[in-house]
């Protein structure tokens, strides 16, 4: 098995495209925009011709889908102790959530998943070990530490909206 | 009143309601032009309020909102994209003119408008709306499509086409004869010419030239290039827009990129600006005399257009189904269609010509997202229903038999 071949097709006032034949002959492309964005397309089976899937990604969430990609990819974790169970995670609020303007004592987070929260991230400071009495808003990002069940379910606390 | 007050009431006016205008097609997710063009006919000659001190600017904005279309389009291609185009799609594009110029200029010459107006009427029916198609090809989630580099080259040779036709037109406007037209044309050629090979060997060098890191420096030099060159094409008979047009070839690189971005903005209001003008100029009572032969026009070159595509994307190899959406999708006709006949409306040779244009792109530009999304659903249906014939109709039944669904498209829904 060579190592499979991007082959491109330039889309004249919109950018490139990128196409990949996979080993079970699926068709996938990437449209590099000019503007940074992409499009990931997947080719239908009985039209090689159409998409089945065409999703706009932005330059940020092709980053993401970059990461998840990549072959030695284990997590977006900022340290990775498997053999002590450990991990930590950045979990970004949304500005719609729950606890935009709430304090981190009622996220009960300690209690409920046994995670710590070792610091917050907001705009250009980091806060080191928040108080429970601090107030969180939404963008903030908490970066976290226990075992990777408990950062699963910090993870769907915070994700409240 | 003050008239610097008027002036800035009125056009404060104008554009105000362009924007709300726009912001209602955004929600139906269709083209704004339709509705600014609407505008200018509901004001203006005619319309129920004839503008008074505005006008002069509205034609200076008209003017520059022209030379912006055509800028940012130049942005948008690379000259190595159009002449690897020239080289390998040749065929398609002297296919696409051929079938779509024609109908135009035949119905010039049957209302007996004579050879200018044809030559005008030809390029109305024949450039696609390059705006309109890319946003609906967008919408569909078909940038990813096979068929999509054969629509989007064909309306590369079409924007090139225009940096010879344009001259053209503006040589056969002015009234000149045969000597002095060929001699516009031969210049006209030459300097596009000069410019593709300038920018494929030299490009680095203009935007080296023209590059800043500072976005207010660059926008001026760039639009002070734009606008310096576009007036030297004009005194030179070339026409304005292909001048700019061809500035916009010659930047490449991370100029054109940045430029694309600062201009976008200026574009899009003078672009409005441009609609509206049109509009203003066209008295809306002129529209219902010619209201049939704009539906006929746009029938037929509805068809001739899906013709060229499925033509085009049968030469690339790309399966029926993908033919016909190659089809559908280059329907639309749009801002090109108006710059043309805008040319025609200001030397005005034939008072009949911009209302026809202007009922004829509202039609299609309505209809071309339309046939862009149904006529390959359309032409399976047909084909199931013909299936005793072949499966694979040749691109000359077709165009026979396409002039069916196409109409209907709308009715489908």
């Amino acid at each position: 098995m060579g190592t499979p071949r991007l082959s491109s097709t330039p889309l004249p006032g919109i950018g490139v495209r990128y196409d990949l034949t996979t080993r079970e002959q699926r068709r996938i492309s990437v449209v590099a925009h000019r503007d940074g964005g992409r499009t990931l397309s997947a080719y239908r089976k009985d039209d090689p011709d159409a998409c089945a899937l065409s999703v706009r990604l932005s330059a940020g969430e092709s980053a993401a889908l970059i990461d998840a990609l990549m072959p030695a990819h284990h997590s977006p974790s900022l340290l990775s102790t498997t053999e002590l169970g450990l991990v930590a995670e950045r979990i970004e609020l949304s500005s719609t959530s729950h606890w935009n303007g709430r304090l981190l004592g009622d996220t009960c987070m300690r209690t409920e998943t046994g995670v710590s929260i070792v610091a917050v991230l907001r705009r250009a400071e980091a806060i080191p070990s928040p108080t429970p009495d601090f107030r969180l808003a939404g963008g903030d990002t908490l970066i976290v530490i226990g075992t990777r069940e408990g950062v699963e379910s910090a993870a769907t606390i915070l994700g409240r909206e | 009143m003050h008239s610097s007050a008027v002036f800035l009431i009125e056009f404060g006016a104008i554009i105000l309601g362009l924007g709300l205008l726009g912001r209602f097609a955004g929600r139906f997710q269709f083209s704004p032009i339709p509705l600014y063009l609407l505008a200018g006919l509901a004001f203006g000659e005619g319309g129920l309020l004839p503008l008074g001190t505005s006008e002069e600017f509205v034609a200076i904005g008209a003017e520059i909102g022209v030379i912006l279309l055509l800028l940012m389009l130049g942005l948008e291609y690379t000259a190595t994209d159009l002449v690897s185009n020239l080289k390998t799609q040749y065929p398609a594009g002297l296919v696409d003119a051929a079938l779509n110029a024609l109908p135009g200029a035949a119905m010039a010459l049957l209302l007996g408008w004579g050879p200018v107006a044809a030559v005008v009427l030809a390029g109305v029916t024949w450039i696609s709306s390059s705006g309109v198609i890319a946003k609906v090809l967008g919408d569909l989630g078909r940038l990813g499509n096979r068929e999509t580099p054969v629509i989007l080259s064909i309306l590369v040779l079409e924007d090139l086409s225009m940096a010879v036709y344009l001259p053209i037109i503006t040589a056969l406007l002015a009234g000149a004869g045969l000597a002095a037209g060929s001699a516009t044309l031969a210049i006209a050629l030459g300097v596009a010419g000069l410019v593709l090979v300038v920018a494929v060997r030299y490009g680095r060098h203009i935007s080296r030239f023209v590059s800043s890191d500072d976005p207010e420096k660059l926008l001026l030099v760039v639009l002070g290039l734009t606008l310096l060159v576009a007036g030297v094409a004009q005194q030179l008979q070339v026409s304005a827009a292909v001048g700019a047009f061809l500035v916009g070839i010659a930047l490449s690189g991370e100029v054109a990129e940045g430029a694309h971005g600062l201009l976008s903005p200026l574009r899009d209001l003078f672009a409005a600006v441009f609609f509206v003008f049109f509009g203003l100029h066209t008295d809306p009572a002129s529209i219902p005399p010619v209201l049939l032969p704009a539906l006929a026009l746009a029938l037929v070159t509805a068809g001739t257009k899906i013709a060229t595509g499925y033509w085009a994307a049968k030469r690339a190899g790309i399966s029926a189904k993908g033919r016909w959406r190659a089809g559908g999708t280059l329907v639309a006709r749009g801002e090109f269609s108006i710059v043309i006949a805008g040319l025609a409306v200001t030397s005005g040779i034939e008072p009949r010509l911009g209302p026809l244009a202007t009922a004829y792109v509202l039609i299609l530009v309505i209809v071309g997202p339309l046939t862009a999304r149904y006529t390959e659903p359309v032409a399976a249906w047909v084909g199931r229903r013909g299936s005793a014939r072949a499966p694979e109709p040749a691109a000359d039944a077709a165009q026979d038999r396409d002039l069916v669904p196409s109409p209907d498209a709308p009715a489908e829904k």
